[in-house]
């Protein structure tokens, strides 16, 4: 029996997380489908058609879905949910939103934010905010599941195209509505998919001197993280914040600025090859996992640093 | 308005847990343990909207062993008015967990279940969304902000391109986010009184529900550890091992 993979987009472009779902979606069967909903999104199929390993694509294209509301998607996911042994989305905003409601209304468990897949049924998952991996295995029929999108590498754009198939179900609900969205538009590379992450905290001390982060950043074609208490300061918006409760990253380098270390931090950012830690205290327990530690004020080192690349 | 709000006894946030030795879960002897945060914040949350005269009543409910109850009394001490334990050891899924709740929802009829949006032990992420579904109500996940008018919930939520705004129709369900609210400290007093607030103890059996598990934790292992690296001198030292050492610049 194939699986499905739901595609994380905005009616416009295919996230590239989507990609990581199906590399994950692959280890289970070699039949991957993908469902596209929302509206507007032919674009978005073609472009999870060129995935290797995906043999359809199902295109849920109508008004109705245009916000993706968990509450409407549940309805068109019961409808097809038969035909699947597994249902995966990425471990992102949207798909926590979604696949419980899922789960829930077939009587199984969801599996949440799987690292590793051993066997069809059997699956790893961090817990405890990473200080433990569980190797759980599933007893039921279908398996609803949302992937750690950094445990796993985007799989190849192919040659050739699935076939796209239109779901022609419209489901309707009037209990919840879709009011407005404050999206952040950035230049930057999205944090989920950066080669490098320049992450600062609480030691930025204000939203104006989080500028002097974003240049160096700048200078190294980096995104930009967030500690929670960065976030809570105002002095960046959520959608940046790296931890146990926020984004989970994995680059090639990750650089914390001003960040001290705590465990839920630490849950966000610490399978990243090279860590750097910039801190003036040498005590900080972000030294204790940083490949490279600078103890210095940020305020010379960040200046010095723009300068030398 | 009646709201119903679901708290978690878990390890206290700022300990760091253990492997157990048997590989079979992690060391909880002689941890600290607390009220999941997130659910410190559902309770405040129910609380204000108290204190603001739009909630009635706030019933804290938590399905646990014996000690939960501890938990219990805290929600109580920070405002919430009753509560109800229903008795249950060892690791229930979300999806029971779910049902449990579901239960209490046909008794207790609230107009609003706030629950936090993950527990901080298993770090699962899912009772919420599955009571709402099991609920047939909307969901208003990952909340930084929750304002009742005219009969409905308009909930601001925290999602990874920024924010989105959705109104949902009462009864409804939402889940907190860390910047939805700063959860007081409890007063003596407020401890003090909260000892006579009446918990209500229940169990699966009298709730009518069978607890079922399809999940088997086959083992429980230590993820690969990092070691601290080196200590550099300079900021030019430090671009210097990046470029020629870990060969993570041009
Ligand atoms: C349930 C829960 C979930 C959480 N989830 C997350 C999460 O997902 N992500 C997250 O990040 N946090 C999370 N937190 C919060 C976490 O516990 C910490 O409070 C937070 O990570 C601290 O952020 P920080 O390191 O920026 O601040 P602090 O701990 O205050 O550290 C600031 C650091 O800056 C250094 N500093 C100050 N000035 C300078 C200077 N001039 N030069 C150099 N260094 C300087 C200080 O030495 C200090 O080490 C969560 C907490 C809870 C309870
Ligand atoms: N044993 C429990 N008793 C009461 N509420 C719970 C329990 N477990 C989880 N919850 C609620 O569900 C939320 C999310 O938990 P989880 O889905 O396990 O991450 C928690 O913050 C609580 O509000």
């Amino acid at each position: 029996m194939s699986v499905l993979v739901i595609a994380e987009h905005n009616n416009l472009t295919l996230n590239p997380v989507t990609g990581s779902v199906i590399s994950a979606a692959g280890l289970i069967d070699s039949e991957v489908h993908v469902l596209v909903a929302g509206t507007g999104c032919q674009a978005v199929a073609a472009a999870a058609a060129q995935y290797q390993g995906v043999t359809k694509v199902l295109l849920a294209d109508n008004p109705v879905y245009e916000h993706q509301l968990p509450e409407t998607l549940t309805g068109l996911l019961l409808a097809i949910s038969d035909d699947y042994a597994a249902i995966l989305a990425a471990a992102s905003t949207g798909g926590k939103n979604l696949l419980p409601r899922v789960a829930a209304l077939l009587d199984v468990a969801q599996i949440s934010d799987i690292v590793d897949v051993h066997s069809a049924n059997t699956f790893v998952r961090p817990i405890y905010a990473g200080n433990a991996l569980a190797t759980v295995e599933s007893s039921d029929a279908i398996k609803i599941i949302t992937v750690r999108t950094s445990a796993f590498d985007e799989v190849e754009k192919g040659e050739a195209s699935a076939l796209i198939e239109p779901l022609d179900q419209v489901i309707t609900q009037h209990k919840s509505q879709f009011v407005s969205e404050n999206l952040s538009t950035s230049e930057r590379p999205e944090l989920a998919g950066a080669a490098i992450v320049v992450s600062g905290g609480r030691g930025l001390g204000s939203a104006e001197n989080f500028h002097l982060l974003e240049k160096l950043a700048d200078k190294l074609g980096a995104a930009v993280g967030a500690s929670r208490a960065a976030v809570d300061a105002g002095y960046v918006g959520n959608d940046l914040q790296v931890g146990q409760t926020g984004k989970i990253v994995a680059p090639d380098l990750y650089i914390a600025v001003g960040i001290s270390g705590a465990i839920q931090h630490l849950a966000g950012m610490k399978d990243s090859k090279v860590i750097v830690a910039i801190n003036n205290d040498a005590d900080a327990p972000i030294f204790q996992v940083a490949d490279y530690g600078l103890v210095a004020d940020l305020f010379q080192v960040l200046p010095e640093l723009e300068a030398l690349l | 308005m009646k709201i119903l709000v679901p708290i978690k006894r878990v390890v206290d946030a700022n300990i760091k847990v253990r492997v157990a030795a048997d590989n079979t879960g992690v060391d909880l002897n002689n941890v600290k343990m607390s009220m999941n945060p997130f659910c410190e914040i559902a309770v405040e949350e129910a609380v204000r909207l108290k204190e603001q005269g739009i909630a009635t009543e706030v019933i804290a409910v938590t399905i646990g062993e014996d000690k939960a109850q501890e938990q219990l009394r805290t929600a109580m001490a920070l405002g919430a008015d009753r509560s109800i334990w229903i008795e249950k050891s060892g690791v229930v899924e979300p999806l029971a967990i779910a049902k449990l709740l579901q239960a209490v929802v046909e008794k207790e009829a609230p107009d609003l279940v706030i629950l936090g949006k993950q527990s901080i032990d298993g770090d699962n992420n899912q009772v919420g969304q599955m009571l709402a579904a099991l609920c047939d109500m909307p969901q208003g996940t990952f909340a930084f902000k929750l304002v009742i008018q005219d009969g409905r919930a308009i909930v601001s939520r925290e999602v990874d391109g920024g924010e989105q705004v959705v109104s949902l129709a009462l009864p409804a369900i939402v889940t907190t986010d860390l910047r939805l609210n700063e959860p007081r400290y409890a007063k003596l007093p407020d401890i003090m009184k909260a000892k006579k607030k009446p918990v209500e103890h229940m169990t699966p059996e009298t709730l009518g529900v069978t607890v079922k598990s399809s999940l088997k934790t086959l083992s429980v292992d230590e993820p690969k550890g990092r070691s601290a690296g080196v200590m550099v001198g300079s900021a030019g030292e430090l671009v210097e091992k990046l470029r020629h050492e870990a060969k993570v610049l041009p």
